[in-house]
């Protein structure tokens, strides 16, 4: 089988293959322009008489498990990241279907982690033919240099969901770890050592999997309460003694930056927030992880709390200081894609109004709509961009993969998409006129904050409009381009082959464009 | 052949910097390895460039030693001078084009709230410095740098005069004390500082020397602007001997003190309140307002406390300063805010300007405000409040 066949040229105007891994795949054509037909993929029809009366699916080992769930040559297993770098079950799965002897697995992470480097001999040795899912560190190089047997899909968080929930990708068996879980399979991941919050990333591998497995270290009798992940999906549990590592499931940056230019970023981007009046009594915003956007959540509770204002909702990927605004009483909701620290875990355990959310509910496209498009200003980070706004947050400028697309692209359907970013990063500019991977259209994309200057969309007239009243630092974007050319100089192109080794996948599965093959020096 | 040392930096955390290391030959060509985290995009300029540098000092046979952490020109292009510089003897220099910008002189009474130390042999620090607008930014060649990074030291900041962006700040260096400060004029008069700061000051005659080969570097070089001196007291001889050594040039604009230095050298340890330095503080306010100079608070040093640095800036503002010394720049907004005239101040400020306007209009020689005369001190200081607090947004 062929990784790839039938080049096509985009609507963003960027090779994309048409068959991938054999299987068809439609070409991004524009946001919103691909509409759907058909019915959503079922899962086979299952029946009580064929599960213990007493609720009892407990087997006794994950090999077992695996081995009832009928593993077999080219399945799909799929695993989900809540317990990020802590994660200690999906290198077992490999372990064991290595050990059996099973070839030519597809594995479909909700996200994969450096601890996950252990599988490479596995994907050298055939027992997995790919990944899709992001792959970063020595995954995202293994995949850059062409090395993986099939060709590599990324997908956002929503993406994922609507690929499970399409039949595109179909999970032959789903490996759900749990922090804690009852012997009928019910979960939740705020209880137990190994807390992580919640279980949304796996709630699409439980509804449409084949089979489902629950492994957790914290068996409880039934009920395990909240069931975040229904038991009513699952087929079997295995205790283990650790699920995951507990100082490694907070991971992520869980302090505000000290570093002065990108606090100067944050305040910048704060103040445009402010004096545009994109904040609001009742406004809510999207709140990310790394140093720079904690700091600039630091600052829209400073504005809050000077206004008396209080937001409705923070959209959240969570940890202590949004948790600390909605015990002030700064913000009424937080909804919660996923937890990064304790305080996090802690506040989604005892206070009702941090609520548990799912890609279905936050992110997936092809649903009757999803909140992220409701939310006012959305802050995320970004590799590159270019200066027609379009945006790479999964690849280097050198072409290595480096990060997965995760959420980025769902929320960047809020109402205000500001990428808060340095100018140049050891020497390289951020602002390049053409990013090497587009994962975001253009037109996506609102608002560049960098240290030098802000450059808003011509798109967004409306900004550009209220912006002339302030005396914030607006530039054009290709000001900003060059004013980080002066500095650092203009960079050689990186050495690229014309071979595909992934591809990226616009929220509703169409194929936005390739990752190509890092020549190494 | 023994292995030269590393001229740069490269520590597992370098960042924007860049070791060298250089062996001449007898035969054999041009060697370059070059290993560089930006080798993808920068690795062959940085190969044209050492080439270049090589040429230009007429090398036919070498070995040249790369490790790169995303240094920008500047900066490649100082080390690997340096590098070259420890191992032969010449006397020309390798200059990039100097910025249009960077030729800038200033004004005598340029506003000096703030101004920010740069270590001199540090350029991860350099390249954002001028983005948070200090008034000034200091360059520094003495303490700041370890004794046997002082000569390479040079080349960086001889680059960044003529390549770093400023971003409007004055471009100040700090020398070293005595001969080796001396040298070091030689390295930045040519390429337009602004303003030299001269440590440990003790005496008149100490800035005398600076100031006397600085004249000579000028006429040299064929320099027209003006550079300003900032002799720094750091010592209870300094201390007394503060109006001679503010008068002794017409170059001088501004006069610092160091409590660090300070304070110790009095034999006693410096405190957040500062009663041990209130004489030694007050001496330098008293001899810069008799010289016509400004007066310049010494740096606050807990650069995570900033409620105590406005403080302390509260006190150095009571006491006659005009400015502080910032190692940090979160510290530098705190210090712009809360050197910056209050309303009464601005207020008080207008009234001034108005009756010095009226009276100009009238032809009178005198100016008064109500019943009291003003007199032409008052009238420059609340001029110097109006163009301070529209520089700082207070007033439109």
């Amino acid at each position: 089988m062929k990784k790839y066949d039938k080049l096509v040229k985009n609507a963003v105007g960027r090779m994309v293959p048409a068959i991938i891994n054999g299987e068809k795949h439609v070409p991004f054509m524009g946001v919103g322009k691909y509409k759907p037909t058909g019915n959503k993929y079922g899962p086979p029809i299952a029946s009580c008489s064929d599960y213990p009366d007493d609720g009892n699916k407990v087997i006794d080992s994950l090999r077992e498990a695996l081995i009832k769930a009928g593993i077999k040559d080219g399945m799909t297993l799929s695993t989900h990241h809540h317990f990020r770098n802590g994660d200690l079950i999906a290198n077992q799965v490999f372990d064991i279907a290595a050990d059996m002897g099973v070839k030519n697995l597809r594995w479909f992470p909700s996200a994969s982690f450096p601890c996950h480097e252990h599988i490479i001999p596995y994907l050298e040795d055939g027992t997995i033919n790919r990944i899709e899912g992001s792959m970063n560190g020595a995954l995202g190089k293994f995949c850059s240099l062409g090395k993986m047997d099939g060709l590599g899909v990324l997908r956002s968080h929503g993406g994922r969901y609507q690929a499970v929930q399409d039949g595109e990708v179909k999970i032959d068996i789903a490996i759900i770890a749990a922090p804690t879980a009852d012997p009928f399979g019910n979960a939740n991941g705020v209880n137990g050592p190994a807390a992580c919050g919640l279980l949304g990333f796996a709630l699409a591998d439980s509804q449409y999997a084949d089979k489902v497995i629950v492994v957790t270290d914290n068996l409880v009798p039934f009920p395990a309460i909240p069931w975040q992940i229904h038991g009513n999906y699952v087929d079997y549990v295995v205790k283990v003694d650790k699920v995951g590592i507990p100082e490694k499931i907070i991971s992520g940056t869980t302090q505000i930056t000290k570093s002065p230019d990108r606090l100067l970023i944050a305040e910048l981007t704060a103040q445009f927030c402010e004096q545009t009046g994109l904040i609001y009594d009742g406004f809510s915003y999207q709140a990310g992880a790394g140093g720079t956007a904690l700091s600039i959540g630091n600052y829209f509770g400073d504005i809050l709390r000077k206004n008396n204002w209080k937001a409705r909702f923070i959209r959240a990927g969570s940890n202590k200081y949004p948790v600390e605004m909605l015990e002030e009483g700064l913000v009424e909701y937080i909804l919660d894609g996923q937890t990064f620290d304790l305080e996090g875990v802690r506040s989604m355990r005892e206070n009702p109004n941090h609520v548990w959310t799912s890609p279905f509910t936050s992110y997936n496209y092809h649903g009757k709509g999803n909140f992220a498009s409701m939310v006012d200003v959305v802050v995320l980070g970004a590799t590159e961009v270019d200066i027609n706004f379009n945006a790479n947050v999964v690849t280097h400028s050198d072409g290595y993969l480096l990060h997965g697309i995760g959420g980025w692209q769902n929320t960047l359907f809020g109402k205000t998409t500001i990428l808060p970013v340095p100018l140049f990063r050891d020497r390289i500019p951020v602002i390049r006129d053409e990013v090497t991977t587009i994962c975001a259209p253009g037109e996506m994309i609102d608002v560049i904050v960098t240290e030098r200057g802000i450059a808003i969309n011509p798109l967004r007239q409306d900004l550009i409009a209220k912006a002339k009243e302030t005396n914030l630092p607006i530039k054009t974007i290709e000001q900003l381009k060059q004013e980080a050319e002066e500095i650092c100089g203009v960079p050689d192109k990186p050495k690229l082959s014309d071979e595909i080794v992934a591809v990226i996948k616009w929220v509703d599965g169409t194929v936005i464009d390739s990752v190509y093959r890092v020549i190494e020096d | 052949m023994e292995n030269p040392i590393w001229v740069g930096s490269i520590s597992p955390k370098t960042r924007s910097d860049v070791g060298v290391r250089f062996w001449h030959e007898k035969t054999g060509g041009i060697k370059i390895n070059i290993k560089s985290k930006v080798n993808a995009l920068f690795g062959n300029q940085i190969k044209t460039l050492a080439k270049e540098i090589l040429d230009f000092f007429e090398i036919d046979h070498a070995s040249l030693e790369i490790v790169d952490f995303g240094a920008v020109n500047f900066v490649l292009a100082a080390r690997i001078e340096a590098a070259i510089k420890k191992v032969i003897n010449t006397k020309k220099e390798f200059l990039l084009p100097l910025l249009p910008e960077n030729k800038q002189p200033t004004e005598r009474d340029a506003f000096r709230i703030s101004r920010l130390y740069l270590p001199g042999n540090s350029p991860k620090l350099m390249l954002n410095a001028g983005i948070h607008h200090p008034n000034g930014l200091i360059l520094d060649l003495e303490d700041a740098v370890a004794p046997d990074k002082k000569d390479e030291a040079r080349y960086l900041v001889r680059n960044a005069l003529r390549s770093l962006h400023f971003y409007g700040a004055e471009r100040m260096v700090r020398i070293n004390q005595g001969e080796r400060g001396l040298q070091d004029l030689d390295f930045i008069i040519p390429h337009f500082v602004n303003l030299v700061l001269i440590p440990k000051c003790e005496t008149a005659g100490q800035v005398k020397s600076v100031d006397d080969k600085i004249a000579v570097l000028k006429k040299k070089y064929n320099i027209k602007n003006d550079i300003w001196l900032m002799p720094i007291i750091e010592s209870a001889k300094g201390v007394i001997n503060a109006y001679e050594i503010a008068t002794s040039t017409k170059n001088i604009v501004a006069m610092a003190i160091g409590l660090e230095d300070y304070t110790a050298d009095i034999g006693t340890q410096r405190t957040n309140i500062g009663n041990e330095s209130f004489f030694a503080r007050s001496m330098v306010v008293n001899a810069s307002r008799a010289a016509g100079i400004q007066p310049i608070d010494s740096v606050f040093s807990d650069v995570s406390d900033m409620k105590a640095l406005a403080e302390n800036i509260k006190v150095s503002k009571g006491m006659g300063f005009d400015g502080m010394g910032c190692i940090h720049p979160r510290q530098i907004k705190v210090i712009h805010e809360n050197f910056a005239p209050d309303s009464l101040e601005i207020e008080k400020a207008i009234k001034i300007f108005h009756a010095f306007e009226e009276a100009n209009e009238k032809g009178l020689g005198v100016v008064s405000l109500g019943s009291k005369m003003i007199d032409p001190p008052v009238v420059k200081r609340a001029l110097n409040t109006i163009e301070l607090a529209k520089k700082l947004g207070l007033l439109p």
